[in-house]
């Protein structure tokens, strides 16, 4: 595999792509990974996102040549890598545990690929200090890992994945072992980084916030399957099904039986089988729908609406969130801007809630096919 | 970029090497035993006259009785000795723990005659003690027989239960009792509906451990046994007999053996099946503190217990320094039984050390490739490994020994009399130490550790040497002492396969024990005792704790 010993960390280096071709993975019966195709481009920082179970992992430890793909070809530009055994690939990896080794001091860690890649020794150092460097871990060069801290260790990593300067990176959830807030700000810094280093980035998590918050592009995956790839507000704004709108973010699913009407942009019907609304379709249709709402894009209406109870407000600081529970006994949730409001519902207020039409996302009931425009 | 040819991988080819020597030194000796016991020498082809003879005449099938006998209630006596000192030790502020602790792992870890002997040499026909009480009428009820072997065998193998059973004692969760006692259950229900059953499957490994070593071990009731015989000395004399031995009757009473071992490890998986509680011991159970006489009251049983269990070893330390003439003991300390040894006996010293060492080496070697292919390389010949590696340890030496020998004492390998077989009996045979205490060392490492470093371009085989050796090897060590500690000691498969060449230390004290030469046999004894506990030692030093003797 093509290790390019030119100028380490240089920035805006050209990358690679990588096509993930009809690929599947099977443990017996069972596909882990099922007929999947996607394409990664050079420099483009993307991640895979799914409830545990969805074969995320799989599927980037096929790239990386832990598991055996089955079916199907992953190519890195022109070069197909199914036959390349996992330590001749050049890609570089970060583990969600880190897989420090124990037995060797920080430096050696970082230098470690080096060795193995056959840099010539006096090169080593330079490349390794600039490394730590750009992980700002240099005063730890000589320790031992044993007794650092889960960010420390991660840093490490880093800088022992991107010192072989890698075609590709990639990285299984490697923020899941951290506390919250350095994983805030850890996040900011793998996105400066891959940034700067212009590298290919594959990532893996099931945080969809932390998918938002860094990712170019996102391939939300279920069952084996891909659900969606988009950029981060089209996953958001345009779930193409329900399954993400449902993981994505938080939805109310509204369901409506709709009537074909000549201007699919006026579709009428009767949400919730009593609230009647009018919806814009793209096309004429007819029958049950599915409604999804988020709960920012619902709002309190004095005397119109789906009518409800308040059972639940919670008091967040930016925005209040109330669990409204409808006639039916469905609950969904609203938000209310405290920018917007200083009033707090009680818990039993009876309240209307309403929604902007054209915000909101619609899917046929039955084949979660989107209707809204 | 050229698609390259699939070079043969490292750990397939191991797994090939592995799987033939497997083959060769365990699968096809045990098969000989199996196909040897349906034969005879005097009938053609194969026959079920041997099981018939076994199991109609009194002689042969009374051993069998014998031999469930006493290990049976080997292993009753041990639980009632085991299990309230680890309820003691564990929860109660017991004086000197950490000495105790040793001794009674050091008492486990002895030569497994030694107690025996030491027995004989104080309560015997002409021991000290029983010569000193009839001098002032006391009559000692005999050693030998039945009694004496259930006695040695309990001394000896209570241990097992104590280190299983505080084992998980202490690894119970606190809050797990306190959660009991919250729910308002006396501290009596309490024992007798949480913490009992969260342990019994520690116990009933104890227990299943006990009595799989009491049914195999053949010196304790070769030296006290007198006319009450057992299955392995029944093996030994059919075998060895001078009158012609009988090679394929021995064979069918070491495949009844094997039999009644797996019958038992069967029944024991039975009872314990679904039974296994993963404890994640986060608040160890505090230890009470006592003062004063209650204290005293709760150390006394202990110390009275590791007394009378480690007394044998200590018995057999001052003998070998007792002046001798000829075979008899006379008053006055000396050298002279070490001098005896140096001038008659160093050939078993030396043999006995070169050929663990050299079984060592293998068993380390071959331990931690078998280890990794098991826990690492899943699959089913994993599996096959797994199961194969660990069937000596339920099999008795003597039986070992036989289908070393029926095995290899006819073409195409022929390794009858020399030195390898005895090394390869031990590498068989101890091996399992090694494997698991390696295993359990991989089992918690984290295998991306191995991964990250084959990612960054080190091939699987540099890794395993580079990475994973490194890091497993405390779990090796640790093995590997205790597979060398076996070996030291090892009788019963020894006792079939030397030759007056390959003799062993283990071997030369009890040749010289039946010969009365009970001088050289002590000072034989200290040398293996003293080597034993400094190795033990070693063993506790590297483990940390962390690797169980058994």
């Amino acid at each position: 595999m093509a290790f390019h010993g030119g100028a380490f960390l240089k920035e805006g280096i050209m990358h690679q792509n990588v096509t993930i071709t009809d690929v599947v993975k099977r443990y017996g019966d069972f596909a882990a990974v099922d007929h999947i195709s996607l394409t990664v481009k050079p420099g483009e920082f993307f991640t895979l996102l799914g409830p545990s179970g969805c074969g995320k992992t799989t599927l980037l430890r096929m790239i990386a040549g832990f598991n055996k793909i089955d079916e199907g070809k992953i190519s890195f530009d022109d070069t197909v890598i199914n036959d390349i055994p996992a330590f001749k690939r050049g890609i570089g990896m970060v583990f969600q545990n880190y897989a420090i080794f124990p037995h060797l001091t920080v430096y050696d860690n970082v230098a470690y690929g080096l060795k193995a890649h056959k840099i010539p020794k006096e090169e080593i150092p330079d490349k390794v200090e600039r490394a730590l460097d750009l992980m700002q871990i240099k005063d730890l060069k000589d320790r031992k890992p044993a007794e650092m801290s889960g960010g420390q260790q991660q840093r490490i990593a880093l800088a022992r994945a991107i010192v072989i300067e890698p075609d590709v990176l990639l990285m299984d959830e490697p923020l899941s072992n951290l506390d919250a807030k350095l994983r805030i700000t850890m996040r900011w810094e793998i996105k400066k980084l891959q940034r700067r280093l212009g590298i290919t980035t594959i990532y893996v998590t099931h945080d969809q916030q932390e998918a938002l918050a860094i990712s170019d592009r996102i391939a939300v995956m279920k069952g084996g399957h891909l659900m969606q790839i988009g950029t981060p507000k089209d996953i958001y704004m345009k779930p193409e099904n329900p399954f993400v709108a449902g993981f994505i973010g938080i939805s109310n699913f509204l369901s409506c039986m709709v009537e074909k009407s000549p201007d699919p942009k006026q579709t009428k019907g009767i949400l919730e089988e009593k609230f009647p609304v009018t919806l814009p379709l793209k096309k004429p249709f007819e029958g049950k729908v599915l409604v999804s709402v988020r709960p920012e894009q619902c709002y309190f209406h004095g005397h119109e609406g789906l009518n409800g109870t308040i059972s639940l407000a919670t008091f967040l600081g930016d925005f209040i969130s109330y669990e409204v529970t409808l006639g039916d006994g469905k609950v969904i949730q609203v938000n209310e801007y405290t920018k917007e409001t200083h009033e707090l519902r009680k818990v039993d207020d009876k309240v209307y809630v309403q929604f902007i039409p054209e915000a909101v996302t619609i899917y046929d009931a039955a084949s979660g096919e989107v209707l809204s425009c | 970029m050229l698609k390259e040819r699939r070079a043969p991988d490292f750990w397939s080819v191991s797994r090939l090497l592995i799987l033939c020597i497997v083959l060769i030194f365990l699968v096809y000796p045990f098969s000989s035993l199996i196909y040897q016991s349906f034969f005879t020498p005097k009938t053609k082809g194969p026959t079920m006259a041997n099981y018939k003879d076994f199991f109609s005449l009194p002689y042969y099938y009374t051993t069998l009785f014998h031999s469930l006998n006493v290990s049976l209630i080997a292993m009753l006596t041990s639980l009632v000795l085991g299990l309230p000192l680890a309820y003691l030790m564990t929860r109660y502020n017991v004086w000197g723990r950490n000495v105790l602790h040793v001794l009674i792992i050091m008492s486990l870890m002895s030569p497994p005659f030694i107690g025996a002997y030491s027995w004989i040499l104080l309560f015997g026909r002409s021991g000290f003690l029983t010569k000193l009480l009839s001098k002032i009428g006391v009559v000692v009820p005999t050693i030998y027989g039945k009694g004496g072997i259930i006695m040695v065998f309990t001394l000896m193998l209570y241990p097992y239960i104590y280190l299983y059973v505080s084992g998980a004692m202490s690894n119970i969760d606190k809050s797990l009792e306190e959660a009991a006692e919250n729910l308002g259950s006396s501290k009596f229900r309490r024992i007798m509906t949480v913490t009992l059953p969260v342990i019994l499957p520690s116990i009933a490994s104890g227990a299943v451990v006990v009595f799989m070593t009491a049914l195999a071990d053949f010196g304790t009731p070769m030296l006290l046994g007198e006319g009450y015989k057992v299955l392995p000395v029944m093996i030994y004399e059919e075998y060895m007999s001078e009158m012609g031995g009988n090679a394929n009757l021995a064979s069918s009473i070491s495949v009844i053996v094997v039999a009644c071992s797996s019958l038992v490890l069967f029944l024991q998986k039975l009872l314990v099946a679904n039974r296994n509680y993963v404890m994640t011991s986060m608040r160890p159970p505090e230890v009470i503190k006592l003062k004063g006489w209650r204290r005293f009251l709760a150390t006394l049983p202990v110390i009275l217990v590791v007394f009378v269990s480690i007394m044998p070893q200590v018995v057999v330390i001052i003998t070998s320094f007792i002046k001798t003439r000829g075979p008899i003991f006379v008053k006055g300390f000396s050298l002279n039984s070490y001098q005896s040894i140096l001038s008659r006996l160093s050939q078993p010293i030396r043999n006995t050390f070169v050929y663990s060492l050299v079984a060592i080496v293998l068993i380390v070697i071959l331990g931690m490739v078998i280890s990794y292919l098991i826990v690492r390389k899943k699959g089913k010949i994993g599996t096959l490994l797994d199961y194969l590696v660990m069937f000596p340890y339920v099999i008795p030496g003597s039986v070992l020994g036989i289908s070393l020998l029926v095995a290899f004492n006819h073409k195409p390998i022929i390794l009858t009399g020399t030195a390898l077989i005895i090394i390869i009996s031990f590498v068989i045979r101890k091996m399992p130490f090694t494997v698991r205490s390696s295993s359990a060392f991989l089992l918690q490492m984290d295998p991306s550790v191995e991964e990250a470093s084959i990612n960054l371009g080190v091939s699987p085989m540099r890794t395993f040497f580079k990475i994973t050796a490194r890091l497993m090897a405390p779990g090796v060590i640790s093995g590997a002492v205790l597979s060398w500690i076996t070996c030291i000691n090892e009788l019963s498969s020894s006792i079939m396969l030397y030759t007056g060449k390959t003799a062993t230390i283990s071997v030369t004290i009890y040749t010289e024990v039946v010969r009365n030469s009970y001088g050289t046999a002590a000072a034989l004894a200290s040398i293996l005792s003293i080597t034993t506990a400094i190795s033990l030692l070693i063993f506790m030093k590297i483990s940390k704790g962390k690797v169980s003797v058994v």
